[in-house]
């Protein structure tokens, strides 16, 4: 599956990671998660919209939103989990205004394909593989 | 040289152990202070960096206290190199705290304590308590003096439980600290989602489950002595002299257990099962109880 490719902002992001050091990527990482754009008005009024990902241990959750066939997604993270905010921050950032169809194609391994399996804990990376596939389901849901 | 302790808070006076513990007021006031080194350990491994209290140096549990390789922590040698870079000297007050209620800072001290490091306490509180005071935080990260720390060979067997012991240790008191879901073996998991790391779910046979947040108030400090007994005296069980094992599921949020059983209520032994259900949960043949009662010990 390793020869699948990832979308292109997905891929330059990789790159830019496997570039780094290890101790480089984490402060990589962070700056990804001061990124993450907050919520649009009318999901933070309605967050029964929104999904949380039970694979992470802190509280995140993101909607995948399928118009004019481009895809848009939207996630909240606390502040005071970064490391959750940078993996969503990567795949806000990574896939949003992709077809649907490249989002459904993007490679389940995104979180091994940046250089953290050292820095990371096996499970935090789950967390970002589970809102991965969060995302995918919403997007399948919403165009079938 | 250790520094002096917290008698400044009639909470922390009813304890069993009173100098494990130091409030945020006390901590604002010793930082700095010679002897005492102030080490963040959290879940989130970039926490340190959003900021920390002044001085603070981080300690990772899956980067610095886990073997890199083997399942189990790091040995004596790798613990004196470690300490030495986080300029840490073996007669050092060590005040660690962490987030989501002091659980990796309890994992930590428990860690510190495997290797026989005396004066080491927690936060009362953690992190979130330090930051919600509004007290003084930085992002420069300390460049430590290099000590020299001894190299002490870690003792597993006092407050350590290997999975052959926990079976041995059956029919004494278990505690199971995760949520009840957990606990009862009820999976929350559909299809398509990733695995939880356990191929059975379920308790051990006649464990009580303690949920380690009951150990918590409401603002996140540890509750008086008076309700702690409620819990864990009345409420599980336990009386003096017993000898009790804590698990959960890597072993973090049962070290918190492990913290208010020995130092807050005082019991003297009691041991950390560290494989927890992330072992016992898929070893071959070792019995489990499912459902919201202890269960019996299978008979031998």
């Amino acid at each position: 599956m390793t020869d699948q490719t990832l979308p292109p902002v997905l891929a330059e992001i990789s790159e830019e990671f496997l570039a780094l050091g290890e101790q480089d990527r984490l402060q990589l990482l962070l700056e990804f998660s001061r990124e993450l754009p907050a919520l649009p008005a009318r999901l933070e009024e309605h967050p029964e919209l929104l999904e949380r990902v039970a694979e992470c241990q802190s509280p995140v959750f993101i909607v995948a939103e399928v118009e004019d066939g481009a895809v848009h997604l939207h996630a909240t993270a606390p502040e005071q989990a970064p490391t959750t905010r940078g993996f969503a921050s990567i795949l806000v950032q990574g896939l949003d205004g992709l077809t649907p169809e490249q989002v459904l194609e993007t490679p389940n391994d995104v979180a091994h394909r940046l250089g953290l399996a050292r820095a990371i804990s096996p499970l935090r990376l789950a967390g970002m593989s589970g809102m991965l596939a969060r995302i995918k389901r919403q997007v399948a849901a919403r165009t079938s | 040289m250790p520094v002096e302790i917290d008698d400044s808070n009639e909470k922390f006076a009813a304890y069993a152990h009173p100098e494990r513990l130091v409030t945020t007021a006390w901590l604002e006031d010793h930082v700095g202070s010679d002897g005492l080194v102030v080490v963040e350990s959290d879940e989130d491994v970039l926490l340190y960096e959003v900021g920390h209290i002044p001085g603070a140096v981080k300690v990772d549990w899956h980067t610095e206290l886990n073997d890199p390789v083997q399942r189990d922590y790091i040995d004596g040698a790798a613990f004196a190199r470690l300490m030495a870079r986080k300029g840490i000297e073996r007669t050092d007050t060590v005040v660690i705290y962490g987030d989501k209620n002091n659980w990796w800072a309890a994992y930590a001290l428990w860690v510190f304590t495997l290797f026989g490091h005396e004066d080491v306490r927690l936060l009362d509180g953690g992190r979130d308590a330090w930051f919600a005071e509004g007290r003084p935080v930085t992002t420069e990260k300390p460049e430590p003096r290099r000590t020299s720390y001894p190299v002490v060979e870690r003792d597993d067997t006092a407050i350590r439980a290997f999975k052959d012991d926990v079976l041995v240790h059956l029919g004494n008191p278990l505690i199971d600290v995760r949520s009840p879901e957990e606990y009862s073996g009820e999976r929350t998991t559909a299809p398509a989602y990733p695995e939880e790391g356990a191929l059975r779910a379920g308790h051990i046979p006649s464990a009580r489950n303690v949920p380690w947040g009951m150990a918590v108030a409401e603002d996140g400090t540890f509750k008086p002595v008076v309700d702690l007994e409620g819990v864990y005296r009345e409420g599980a069980g336990l009386s003096d002299g017993d000898d009790i094992v804590a698990y959960c599921r890597i072993g973090e949020r049962s070290s918190h257990t492990w913290f208010v059983l020995t130092h807050l209520l005082g019991f003297e032994n009691v041991r950390n099962y560290d494989g927890s259900w992330t072992e016992w949960g898929s070893a071959v043949r070792v019995p489990i109880a499912t459902g919201d009662q202890p269960g019996d010990i299978p008979s031998a």
